[in-house]
């Protein structure tokens, strides 16, 4: 799979998550991950979308989602130029003669024990998608019990901000009656 | 000053000029209707309320203002989405506004509540459903905003009883707050330069005309651009009338049912381009086989049309108004410069092409009659002067090819949604926009039944429309698909001419009927109907049932496969097929 991140800057009014969602059931577009969430600015959320360009246009996407009128602003980012982050929360079997095993994977990928029961352990880890996928292989054989991953992040590296050059969140101009 | 929002709904749709508005009342829309009754705007009670949905596009096709249209909660929500749907996929500026459930009870599966936005998302442009009363003047002054700009579409704006009901301070002008909307600015001069170069250079362009020409009110600029670069133009099912067809650089229509010089001219041409179209399959037919010889300029006003099926290689963003002005003028200095355009034996050939396969068909004296009779009858009784609008079908593909359109705005019909029950409700609404010209309507049997009740909205408004309906008792573009690609298995397709008799029926809803039933009488008839000026006509012509609409490329195979039907010889479809000039 190819995938592409778009960041998009969408109004935070009700029913933008579902013109959003809905143009990529009606237009056939695959997407692997959505994520949303606030953004400083009250009035903005921000999505992260990962596109999986080997079945989807990517140019289309872009074009599609900047037609939604709720869509403020749509910016592609290269993985190289990006830092992309996911967070995922594991729940793991806990076996006797693997524990010291288990804990070492954990500790290998900054991965933290967030709970812990007779036989279970809950893991919580942040890294980039496919670092996330090795950590997830490497805990199959200790018996993955449950899974829950965000959907990924991401943010651009260096000074430039996804706002710079925004048209502004300013009020268009007045009709005339 | 104090109003309910009910009073500034109204209040806000009369200060944006609208004169007319097509609906139905129910309960969540009620407080609307109250207010209604002494506006200066003009309330037309449809009977269904998919014929208020598709009377506002046939009053937007007409006029190129907004139709608005108001229907209640529910049913009569889902009761629009066909229209909705239908606008959409043609560009049509329309205003639908819907009643809703009071917010309170949004989410309880309240009386006659339906998820109106979520429904109608992925078949309007823009929807909002609205939750305060203050918030109603800006959404209606932005639903026609957004209506009317850029590429334009359909607007939904849904609104909860309550909020109809509730009280606030009046003011107007709204501030319009849309700062995600995008228009998109003035074309590309670079890109202009060079799609002027191209077709200075090209020796064998076609100007593949789309809706958009007609949209932007840029037929004139078109004639001026095909008259200097010498082009032959071929106007799409969305576009005729964009470009007379009695120009001598006018190829008629491209695509599954167009003419075979377009189809050929297209297929062979060095350099297509292509204004406000969007390389629809029917007129692409298998898309990696479309004029595969050429170069592709494609000015369109919505970005996302460009490369979303043919990649171009010059690609201009814009308003058509804008852009064929431009374009005209650098290749005006282009000729200026160095010498005219080369492009004569190419129309040359484009003719002979016309003039080898033009669409044919036989009206013998006492054989059955041919819908293509009908339609050329009206086409010469009419001068070409009469707005004309189509069902889906066979029917639809007749007049498309037959009539001699001159002008824009004379043509109405479902392109992109081929909806069936369209002609009669929109019509109505074309001849409400514009009541001084004569609208005719032609419709199938099968299409004419899935909206016949808006005759008696029609006949109460005195409303002078000429329904034809072309009876071959059958759902006829189906039966021709069973006929070709199922060996003639005919499925579900037959109707019955008899069943129901449209002339009692015109006169059971207030209308004229007249039945017409053999080649002879056509032209009495259509006298007839078109010397009644105070209520609809409806005339039963009863056609051919077994006639085709050829040419024909097959769904799914190239437009190199075009097939000219029964009316050519074997020796003639061969010599088409190396798009030889034999006439
Ligand atoms: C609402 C709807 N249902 C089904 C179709 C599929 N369809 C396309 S053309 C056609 C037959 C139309 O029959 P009629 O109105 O008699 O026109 P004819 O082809 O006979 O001229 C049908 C069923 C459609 N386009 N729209
Ligand atoms: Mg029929």
């Amino acid at each position: 799979m190819t995938a592409h991140t778009l960041s998009v800057l969408v109004e935070n009014k009700p029913g933008v998550l579902a013109h959003v969602a809905g143009l990529f059931s009606r237009r056939a577009f695959n997407i692997s991950s959505l994520s949303v969430g606030p953004t400083a600015d009250p009035r903005v959320s921000r999505m992260t979308i990962v596109v999986d360009g080997a079945s989807t246009p990517v140019d289309q996407v872009h074009k599609q989602l900047e037609k939604l009128i709720r869509v403020l602003k749509v910016v592609e980012l290269e993985q190289d130029a990006a830092v992309e982050r996911e967070l995922a929360l594991i729940k793991v079997t806990v076996r006797p003669d693997l524990r010291a095993d288990l804990l070492d994977v954990a500790a290998a990928f900054s991965a933290t024990v967030v709970d812990l029961s007779a036989d279970t352990l809950v893991l919580e880890a942040v890294a980039s998608p496919g670092k996330l996928d090795t950590l997830l292989a490497r805990l199959e054989q200790h018996g993955t019990c449950e899974l829950v991953r965000t959907g990924l992040i991401a943010i651009g590296r260096g000074s430039e901000t996804i706002t710079d050059d925004m048209p502004g969140h300013q009020p268009m101009a007045a009709v005339a009656g | 000053m104090q109003v309910t929002g009910a009073q500034a709904l109204v209040r806000s749709l009369e200060s944006l000029g609208v004169d007319v508005v097509f609906g139905l009342p129910g309960g969540a829309i009620l407080p609307a209707y109250d207010p209604l009754r002494s506006s200066t705007i003009q309330h037309i009670l449809v009977r269904h309320e998919q014929g208020a949905g598709h009377a506002a596009e046939g009053y937007a096709w007409a006029t190129g203002r907004v139709g608005v249209c108001i229907v209640t909660s529910g049913p009569g929500a889902t009761n629009l989405v066909t229209a909705l749907a239908d606008a959409y996929m043609d560009s049509v500026p329309m205003v639908a506004i819907t009643g809703q459930v009071s917010t309170a009870m949004i989410g309880t599966d309240a009386f006659q509540e339906s998820d109106t936005t979520g429904i109608t998302a992925p078949v309007t442009k823009h929807n909002e459903l609205v939750t305060s009363p203050e918030r109603i003047p800006a959404a209606i002054a932005e639903a026609f905003h957004i209506a009317t700009t850029g590429r334009p579409g359909p607007v939904l704006v849904d609104l909860p009883k309550d909020v109809l009901q509730a009280e606030f301070t009046w003011s107007w002008p709204p501030v319009l707050d849309l700062p995600g909307y995008r228009i998109p600015g003035e074309p590309d001069q670079e890109m202009i330069a060079e799609a002027a170069r191209m077709l200075h250079r090209a020796s064998r362009p076609v100007l593949y005309v789309g809706g958009g020409v007609i949209k932007s009110g840029s037929h004139e600029a078109l004639m001026e651009l095909a008259e200097i670069t010498q082009a032959p133009v071929t106007t799409t099912l969305m576009a005729r009338g964009a470009f007379p067809d009695t120009h001598p650089l006018a190829l008629g229509m491209p695509g599954m049912h167009g003419t075979f010089a377009a189809v050929a001219a297209l297929q062979e041409a060095d350099l297509v381009v292509a204004l406000g179209a969007r390389f629809d399959d029917r007129v692409t037919g298998r898309l990696a086989d479309f004029a595969s010889k050429a170069k592709v300029v494609h000015a369109d006003i919505d970005p996302a049309e460009i490369g979303k099926n043919r990649s171009p290689d010059v690609a201009i963003v814009g308003d058509l108004a804008a852009t064929l002005p431009r374009l005209t003028e650098a290749v005006r200095d282009l000729v200026a410069d160095a010498g005219p355009t080369d492009t004569a034996a190419w129309v040359e050939q484009t003719a002979g092409w016309k003039r080898s396969y033009p669409l044919r068909y036989t009206q013998a004296s006492d054989g059955p009659l041919k819908p293509q009779h009908v339609v050329e009858r009206l086409s010469a009784l009419t001068g070409g002067d009469a707005i004309i609008v189509a069902g889906v079908g066979q029917h639809q593909m007749h007049v498309a090819q037959h009539f001699a359109f001159t002008k824009p705005r004379s043509w109405i019909n479902s392109g992109g949604l081929g909806t069936m029950g369209f002609a009669v409700p929109a019509a109505m609404g074309a001849q409400v926009g514009r009541p001084n010209d004569l609208v005719v309507a032609i419709d199938g049997d099968g299409c004419f039944q899935m909206t016949a009740q808006e005759l008696a909205t029609c006949a109460l408004l005195g409303l002078p429309v000429k329904f034809l309906i072309f009876n071959n008792g059958f759902l006829g573009m189906v039966r021709q698909w069973q006929e070709l690609f199922y060996e003639e298995r005919y499925s579900e397709v037959h109707l019955g001419t008899e069943i129901p008799d449209y002339v009692k029926l015109a006169e059971a809803y207030g209308c004229v009927g007249l039945r017409c039933e053999q080649a002879s009488d056509v032209d009495a008839v259509l006298e007839k109907a078109l010397a009644v000026t105070d209520v609809p006509t409806v005339v039963d012509f009863r056609t051919h049932d077994a006639e085709g609409v050829f040419p024909m490329v097959p769904a799914g195979h190239a437009n190199d496969d075009i097939v000219l039907g029964p009316e050519f010889t074997a020796a003639e479809q061969q010599a088409a097929a190396r798009k030889e000039v034999i006439a």
